[in-house]
C-alpha cells in the first residue's frame, strides 16, 4: 500500500469514528439541503436545465481548441497578456516572473481551486512575496496552514470558538462567539491589505469565448477588490472553463449557485474582458490570464471519462457523498475532494498512487444524480477502478480470481468447495480477528454470515426424491 | 513548439476519439427546437413591467436588500437625505450621470467623483456610494453595473453603502434578457468590467451562517424612478 493510500486509510477511520466532527458537517449540510431544495423548486424544471447545461459543456469541451482560440484572441485583442501553461511549473514560474517584473510588495489572492492544485502560495511565498487570502474561509485555513477542507466551503468543518481562538491568536483579537463579530475583525485586516497591495491573484468561473471574458462568481467581494484596486491582476484558469457564448451563462449563473450553495443567485458574477480600459476610472494596468494544463488534456483523451471536464466545481458532489460526510475532506489528500476528486485525480496525479480513492465509495450514484452538468460520476470511479486493475493485478489477486473462475464453472468443484467450507466454518472463530485470518479485512467491522447446512442442490435432490 | 501550440495539438490529439454523445434526449430537444433558451427552464418572470417590478420588490426583500419606488427625483432626494441623516453619512462616492447629477448635489454631503481617478484613501473613506447601473433583473432581483454606468470597478463594492439609482424602463425580465441588452449595447466594444450584483456583501463561511458585509457594501438601496 502506498503511502497516500495509507494516509488516507487513517485519516479515514479517525474521522469516521469522530463523532463532533461529523455533527458539524451534518449541521452544516442541513442548512445547504434545505435551500438547494427551496431553489431548484422554483426551476421550472431543474431536470431540464442539467440537460442544457450538460448539452453546453459537451459542446464545449469537445470542440476545446476551437473555443480556446476564439476565447484567448478576444482577449488579446483588448490587451489581456495570455499565458498558456502546459504544468504547474510554467504556470508558477511565469507569475513569480510577473511579480518580480513589478517590483511587488504584497499580494491579495481571491479564493481559486486550481491556485491550490499548483500550490502557487508556496511558490510565491518561497521568492519572498507575501499573499494574502481574502476570502474569509481561506484566510482561515491560510492562518491555520492547512488546505482547504471543501472546494466551496473551505472552513466548514470549524467551530466560531476555533475561530475566535485563531484569530486571538494570530490578530491578538479581542475572543467573540458572534460570527458577525468575527467577519469584522477580518474585513478589517483584509482593508488595509487591499489598499496596499500592487498585485491581484483571482481564479475564474467560466471563460466566454465569444465575447473574450472570465466570469468569477463570489459572496462577498473579496475577488471584486481583488481585481480592482492592484496594479496587475493575474487570473488562472483551467482550460476546461471555457462556455461557448455570453448567453449560457443565463443557464450556468443560477445553476451554479444552487448547487454550489443553494442560492438562487451568488451575490456577485462579474465578469472582466481586459485591463482598465481609456476613459475608465480604475482597474488595473495589466491583466494576465493564465491557461492551465497539467494533465487536464490526459483526461480530455480519455473519450470515456471525458465528460469530468465539464465539472465546473459546485461541490455538489462532496455535499450529498455519504463517504465526505463521514471521512471529511482533508482525509483525501487532494486540492479536489469528494466524488469528482476521486474521478480526476488518478488522471491529474497519477493511478495508481490514487487508485484507492475510486476504491472509497459505496457507489450509491448519489453524486450522479445530483451533478448540474449531469457527469457520469459513479461510473467513473468504476471505470478508474478497472483501469487500476487492468494496468497492475497483483499475482496472488490474479491466482486467487483464476480459481474462482475454475471453480465456478465445474460444479462438482464447487460443491467440494462449499463442503470444505461448511467444515472449515467453525474453525474460524480460533483464528478471527488475527493476522491469521484470511477473512480479517471483511470482517473487522462485520461478522461473517454462516455457511447454509445443505446447498440449493442437495435441497433440490432430496425434493426429487422424497 | 510554443506553450501554446503544444497544449492546442495535445487537445486535437486528444479529441481524434469522438465521446459519444452521453445525452441524447437533450440533442433531439435542441433540434426540434431551434431557438433553445434557458428562459423555460429557469424560474418563471411575469409578463407585464408591474409584475417584474413585484417579482424584483420580493427579491431584493429575501435578498436584505432595500427597494423603494420613488415617485420623481425629488422624491428620491428626499429619501437619500434621510437616509444620510439617519446613517451619519459625511462623505459619499459618487460619478457622472444624468440621475446622479439630479439626486446628489442639494444632499449637503461632501463628495469623491470617481470620474477620471480617484484617491483610494479618499474613496476608502466614503460612508456610502451613490451608482447608476445598466439594468435591473426581475427574475434574480440583481443590478448588472459596469465600469462606465458605476464610476468604474471600486465605486460599487468599497464604501459600506452602496446606493443605485435607476429608470423603470432599465427593468428586464431575466439574466438572458440583460446579456442580450449588454450585447446589443456594447456590440463587441465592451467595458473591462460588467458585474451582476445580487443583495449587500455575504458570507457563510463561519459555520454556514449568514453575515452580511463581508468584504463589499453591507447595505444595498435600490431606487426606482420614473
Amino acid at each position: 500500500m502506498n503511502v497516500h493510500a495509507r494516509e488516507f486509510n487513517e485519516s479515514a477511520r479517525r474521522c469516521a469514528a469522530d463523532l463532533t466532527h461529523r455533527g458539524l458537517i451534518q449541521k452544516a449540510l442541513a442548512g445547504y439541503y434545505t435551500k438547494r431544495d427551496e431553489n431548484q423548486g422554483r426551476f421550472q424544471s431543474w431536470s431540464g436545465a442539467r440537460d442544457a447545461a450538460a448539452e453546453i459543456k459537451w459542446e464545449a469541451i469537445n470542440h476545446l481548441d476551437r473555443y480556446l482560440e476564439e476565447f484567448v484572441s478576444r482577449l488579446e485583442a483588448r490587451g489581456t497578456r495570455v499565458f498558456w501553461a502546459p504544468d504547474a511549473k510554467a504556470a508558477r514560474d511565469y507569475i513569480v516572473s510577473v511579480a518580480r517584473r513589478h517590483k511587488i510588495r504584497s499580494i491579495v489572492k481571491s479564493k481559486s481551486m486550481t491556485a491550490e492544485e499548483i500550490d502557487l502560495n508556496g511558490a510565491l511565498e518561497k521568492e519572498g512575496f507575501e499573499v494574502v487570502e481574502s476570502d474569509l474561509g481561506e484566510y482561515i485555513m491560510q492562518l491555520r496552514r492547512e488546505p482547504p477542507y471543501h472546494l466551496v466551503f473551505p472552513a466548514m468543518h470549524l467551530t466560531r470558538q476555533q475561530i475566535s481562538d485563531l484569530f486571538y491568536e494570530h490578530l491578538g483579537s479581542e475572543p467573540t462567539d458572534n460570527p458577525e463579530d468575527l467577519t469584522a475583525i477580518a474585513r478589517r485586516v483584509m482593508r488595509r491589505k487591499y489598499c496596499e497591495a500592487d498585485m491581484g491573484i483571482s481564479g475564474a468561473n467560466f471563460a466566454i469565448a465569444e465575447t473574450g471574458m472570465i466570469s468569477i462568481t463570489e459572496n462577498e467581494g473579496n475577488a471584486r477588490l481583488t481585481t480592482s484596486l492592484p496594479k496587475v491582476h493575474v487570473a488562472i484558469v483551467g482550460i476546461e472553463k471555457v462556455l461557448p457564448r455570453l448567453s449560457d451563462l443565463a443557464l450556468f449563473l443560477p445553476m451554479l449557485a444552487t448547487a454550489g450553495a443553494g442560492q438562487a443567485l451568488t451575490c456577485y458574477n462579474t465578469l472582466y474582458g481586459g485591463p482598465r480600459q481609456p476613459g475608465e476610472p480604475d482597474g488595473p494596468e495589466e491583466f494576465h490570464v493564465v491557461l492551465l494544463d497539467n494533465r487536464r488534456t490526459e483526461l480530455l483523451a480519455d473519450a470515456e471519462q471525458r465528460d469530468a471536464l465539464h465539472c465546473i466545481r459546485c461541490g455538489a458532489c462532496l455535499n450529498v457523498c455519504p463517504i465526505f460526510k463521514n471521512i471529511g475532506g482533508h482525509s483525501y489528500g487532494t486540492t479536489y475532494q469528494g466524488p469528482i476528486g476521486s474521478v480526476i485525480t488518478p488522471h491529474l496525479r497519477g493511478l495508481q498512487d490514487w487508485k484507492h480513492l475510486p476504491q472509497a465509495s459505496s457507489l450509491c450514484g448519489a453524486c450522479t444524480e445530483t451533478c448540474p452538468v449531469k457527469i457520469n460520476l459513479h461510473h467513473h470511479l468504476l471505470h478508474n477502478r478497472r483501469n487500476a486493475a487492468r494496468a497492475a493485478t497483483s499475482p496472488l489477486e490474479k491466482i486467487l480470481w483464476a480459481g474462482f473462475a475454475l471453480m465456478m464453472r465445474r460444479p462438482g468443484l464447487y460443491h467440494w468447495a462449499a463442503r470444505l467450507a461448511r467444515a472449515l466454518q467453525p474453525l474460524h472463530g480460533l483464528v478471527q480477528g488475527t493476522l491469521l485470518d484470511p477473512l480479517r479485512a471483511w470482517a473487522k467491522t462485520r461478522s461473517f454470515p454462516r455457511v447454509a447446512q445443505k446447498s440449493f442442490r442437495e435441497l433440490w435432490r432430496e425434493r426429487k426424491t422424497p | 513548439m510554443t506553450n501554446r501550440e503544444i497544449i492546442l495539438s495535445r487537445i486535437r490529439e486528444g479529441l481524434k476519439v469522438a465521446a459519444p454523445h452521453p445525452y441524447p434526449s437533450a440533442a433531439t430537444a435542441r433540434q426540434s427546437e431551434s431557438s433553445a433558451s434557458p428562459r423555460q427552464w429557469l424560474p418563471p418572470v411575469g409578463e407585464t413591467l408591474e409584475e417584474q417590478i413585484e417579482l424584483f420588490r420580493r427579491n431584493a426583500d429575501d435578498l436584505k436588500a432595500a427597494f423603494r419606488v420613488c415617485a420623481d427625483t425629488n422624491d428620491a432626494r428626499q429619501f437619500l437625505q434621510a437616509l444620510a441623516a439617519a446613517n451619519g453619512w459625511k462623505k459619499i462616492g459618487l460619478h457622472r450621470g444624468g440621475l446622479v447629477e439630479a439626486v446628489a448635489p442639494r444632499l449637503g454631503l461632501a463628495v469623491v467623483n470617481t470620474e477620471g481617478g480617484y484617491a483610494l484613501d479618499d474613496l476608502e473613506g466614503c460612508d456610502a456610494a451613490l451608482t447608476e447601473c445598466e439594468v435591473l433583473v426581475a427574475q434574480t432581483g440583481s443590478v448588472l453595473v459596469s465600469s462606465g454606468s458605476a464610476g468604474g470597478r471600486a465605486l460599487s463594492v468599497l464604501p459600506p453603502h452602496h446606493v443605485v439609482l435607476a429608470r423603470r424602463n432599465q427593468m428586464v425580465p431575466d439574466l438572458a434578457a440583460a446579456l442580450r441588452w449588454a450585447q446589443e449595447k456594447f456590440k463587441g466594444n465592451f467595458p473591462s468590467f460588467l458585474s451582476f450584483i445580487t443583495g449587500p456583501s455575504r458570507t457563510g463561511d463561519i459555520e454556514r451562517i449568514l453575515v452580511l458585509g463581508a468584504h463589499g457594501p453591507k447595505k444595498l438601496t435600490l431606487l426606482l424612478l420614473p
